[in-house]
């Protein structure tokens, strides 16, 4: 008996290491994570049609907020249990931690392929977002790591029933700052609200300081600074953080705007209670959900000085990175080709308003959005700029600007406070 | 022969040791281990800096310590303002009124509800131009004394701990009343006797047997008060410009905002090494009391 149980065992056990009979291999899932609640319903539709055409399943699977997303995927990577695809949402140096650690596949070859076709659909500002170039101070290898699924800028917008009620022309934005500050003095007589935006999330304070630092100094003196070049004490500096001592003075900005979050500053402007709003392109969708008849237009940020032109954030709204240690890379890749395809696209852009990253889908979407679109000549983005502020710098600004509106720093002491810092930051890194 | 009764009684309090050192001690060595490194949570690899972390929280980093001493307000706050209103309710809902039970369900809502939603809510009401509060002041003749509450750094942070106060308040309430209730009636029926009033019943009776509990709601304020976080990002996201900044705030800041894994882990340390010599004090002082 116990003979018998011994030779059984053995049958069962190398029963396990012969090889498997032949069968047709499944086709394999591809497992997609993201945060964008608003897109959920359009991308389940669009992961059945894949299914339908290609066999594949695709597995979206939504983890909102964004803040858990984040985190989520930095403990995914730390255990390197990623998905196919996901996406990145921090700064360059997150994104360039993520490639150095073998995380990311460079898409270069399968963009370069076939004369480029997949490289030159998309939007170029909105590739070179997820684009490394030679010699970049993060050491990443040059190529493409993400792959644009919609295009973003963020601009300033007015209401033009607002307009009209101060006695203004509806369809002339003001061009200067000379005009938009003359406004704020009206806004204020009327006991309005002026400008709304979420700075009380701070990075959209960084967007405008790099839009006005853009104008009054143009690019290059811009990164010179990055790099530690030019310090922040330089009158052109002190020029960029007086804009917003000018904005305060004049009643321009909203009152509350150092701790308006944007979903607030969203309802403010949705319901005609704020003259300006400075958002991103995202916000058709938001206030179309709030006020389908409110009645507004895109502006670009009035320029302060005519030597440089203003530039806008802007670039890939979100993108979608494939894991370069999935067994599935491939197909991912031929899922992600697929989706920023032009047919793709344009349900994306018409499903969840958001700005196409496919070029030729552009001409599919509605007027409102399509002036988010048309200024993307101007649009600046932290990831191309191939150099990174330090954090802490940022933060500085940021928390500075803050200070400055409630009259607590002057742009001079600010620009002290933080030229303190970048020094402090150079010697560590020194 | 001695030692299987030893080993035996230390079989018994394994389990809880080895579930202890998982989950507490374990993770406190790792997280002071990863304080000694520079690292941005996802390289693979680590830059050591020795106690630089910690030197440059305890001598440079001004707004950690700018973010102690406004955790150290709001936390005084709660311990006065918040816990004497969670007495004085508890105080009332042990004596026999009327519809008590339903105060008791009314005062044990806002710690229940999710703290982002009250610190919305909180937002909406204090809101400058819109809110519900400078609208009252307004009605009431004091248009005067409407503000931006949130966003003006001479208000922010007591708006803040007020909110804080009120969000916090039941967990008080629950446990002074817990205590009330172990108080034998005899005690006030025979002082009640002896001819005292209610104010010496209070003072001699009621104060003296519940300062155990006080000094207990003492300690669970002050540690859960140092740690708030969530309503304050709901209210003001840390602003304006630095005002309302709390330390769960900079090492949130440093791990999101900066990618500076190493430093938040020696700011985490910090912080949890200071909260334990906070919490040591307030024992050793407790105790002494007790003994008087």
């Amino acid at each position: 008996m116990r003979c018998i149980f011994v030779v059984l065992n053995f049958i069962f056990i190398f029963s396990g290491c012969a090889s498997k009979p032949t069968a047709v291999e499944a086709p394999p899932t591809i497992t997609v994570w993201h945060w964008m609640t608003d897109r959920e319903p359009a991308f389940q539709k669009l992961a059945k049609d894949y299914q339908a055409q290609s066999g594949i399943k695709v597995n979206f699977e939504l983890y909102a907020p964004s803040d858990a997303y984040s985190q989520k995927i930095r403990v995914a990577a730390q255990g390197e249990n990623l998905p196919d695809v996901f996406g990145i949402l921090g700064e360059t140096r997150d994104f360039a931690a993520f490639i150095k650690a073998g995380h990311i596949l460079d898409l270069t070859p399968y963009m370069d392929a076939h004369s480029g076709a997949w490289r030159n659909s998309l939007f170029n500002k909105a590739l070179a977002v997820n684009e490394f170039r030679e010699a970049n101070s993060y050491g990443v290898s040059a190529g493409v790591y993400g792959v644009p699924l919609d295009v973003t800028t963020i601009q300033m917008l007015y209401n033009k029933d607002l307009f009209i009620e101060l006695g203004l022309d509806p369809e002339k934005p003001p061009l200067t700052f000379k005009e938009f500050l003359e406004i704020g003095k009206k806004i204020e007589q009327a006991d309005m609200q002026g400008l709304v935006s979420g700075w009380g999330e701070t990075w959209m304070i960084d967007c405008l300081v790099t839009n006005y630092a853009f104008n009054v100094m143009g690019e290059d003196k811009f990164l010179a600074t990055i790099r530690g070049e030019v310090l922040y004490t330089d009158p052109d500096w002190v020029r960029v953080f007086t804009i917003f001592k000018e904005m305060q003075e004049s009643g321009v900005l909203a009152g509350g705007i150092v701790t308006m979050i944007n979903k607030v500053a969203e309802q403010l402007f949705a319901n005609n209670k704020a003259v300006f709003a400075f958002n991103g392109s995202w916000c058709v969708n938001v206030y179309k959900g709030m006020n389908p008849n409110l009645n507004y237009a895109a502006m670009l940020p009035p320029k302060v000085a005519d030597e440089y032109p203003i530039a806008i954030w802007g670039g890939a709204g979100s993108s979608f990175m494939v894991n370069a240690r999935s067994k599935n890379k491939e197909q991912a890749v031929e899922f992600l080709k697929w989706l920023t395809a032009e047919k793709q696209q344009a349900y994306l852009a018409e499903a969840t308003m958001n700005l196409p990253a496919n070029k030729e889908s552009l001409e599919k979407i509605p007027g409102i959005l399509l002036q988010f679109g048309d200024d993307m000549d101007l649009v600046t983005h932290p990831n191309t700029w191939g150099v990174s502020e330090f954090p802490l710098v940022i933060e500085a600004i940021d928390r500075g600007i803050q200070s400055i509106i409630i009259g607590e720093k002057t742009p001079e002491e600010l620009a002290r406070e933080v030229q303190e810092i970048k020094e402090r930051e150079l010697a560590k890194k020194r | 022969m001695k030692i299987k009764p030893t080993l035996e009684n230390y079989m018994f309090v394994l389990p809880a040791v080895l579930i202890f050192a998982v989950f507490y001690i374990i993770p406190f060595i790792w997280v002071f281990q990863l304080g000694l490194f520079q690292w941005d949570g996802i390289s693979p690899t680590r830059v050591f800096v020795g106690l630089g972390n910690f030197k440059e929280i305890l001598f440079q980093d001004k707004i950690w310590w700018q973010s102690m001493r406004q955790a150290g307000y709001i936390t005084f706050i709660a311990l006065t303002f918040q816990n004497a209103l969670a007495f004085l309710l508890a105080w009332a809902c042990a004596r026999e009124i009327r519809l008590k039970n339903f105060y008791r369900l009314i005062f044990f809502i806002p710690p229940v509800l999710s703290e982002v939603v009250v610190g919305l809510v909180w937002q909406w009401i204090l809101d400058g131009h819109y809110g519900l509060l400078n609208n009252w002041l307004a009605q009431l003749g004091f248009a005067n004394l409407a503000r931006n509450w949130l966003s003006n750094p001479e208000t922010a942070l007591t708006t803040v701990a007020i909110a804080h106060s009120w969000k916090g308040f039941g967990w008080g309430f629950l446990i002074f009343l817990a205590g009330l209730q172990t108080i034998p009636r005899e005690y006030y029926e025979a002082a009640r006797v002896d001819g005292a009033n209610a104010w010496h019943c209070f003072k001699s009776i009621t104060v003296p047997l519940m300062i155990p509990i006080a000094v207990l709601v003492g300690i669970l304020t002050i540690l859960g008060t140092m740690q708030a976080f969530v309503l304050i990002i709901a209210m003001t996201e840390g602003g304006p410009a630095y005002h309302t900044q709390v330390p769960v705030l900079r090492i949130l800041a440093s791990m999101r905002g900066s990618s500076r894994f190493g430093y938040a882990c020696a700011q985490g340390i910090t912080f949890g090494m200071i909260l334990v010599i906070i919490s040591f004090i307030q024992y050793r002082f407790s105790r002494q009391y007790r003994r008087i």
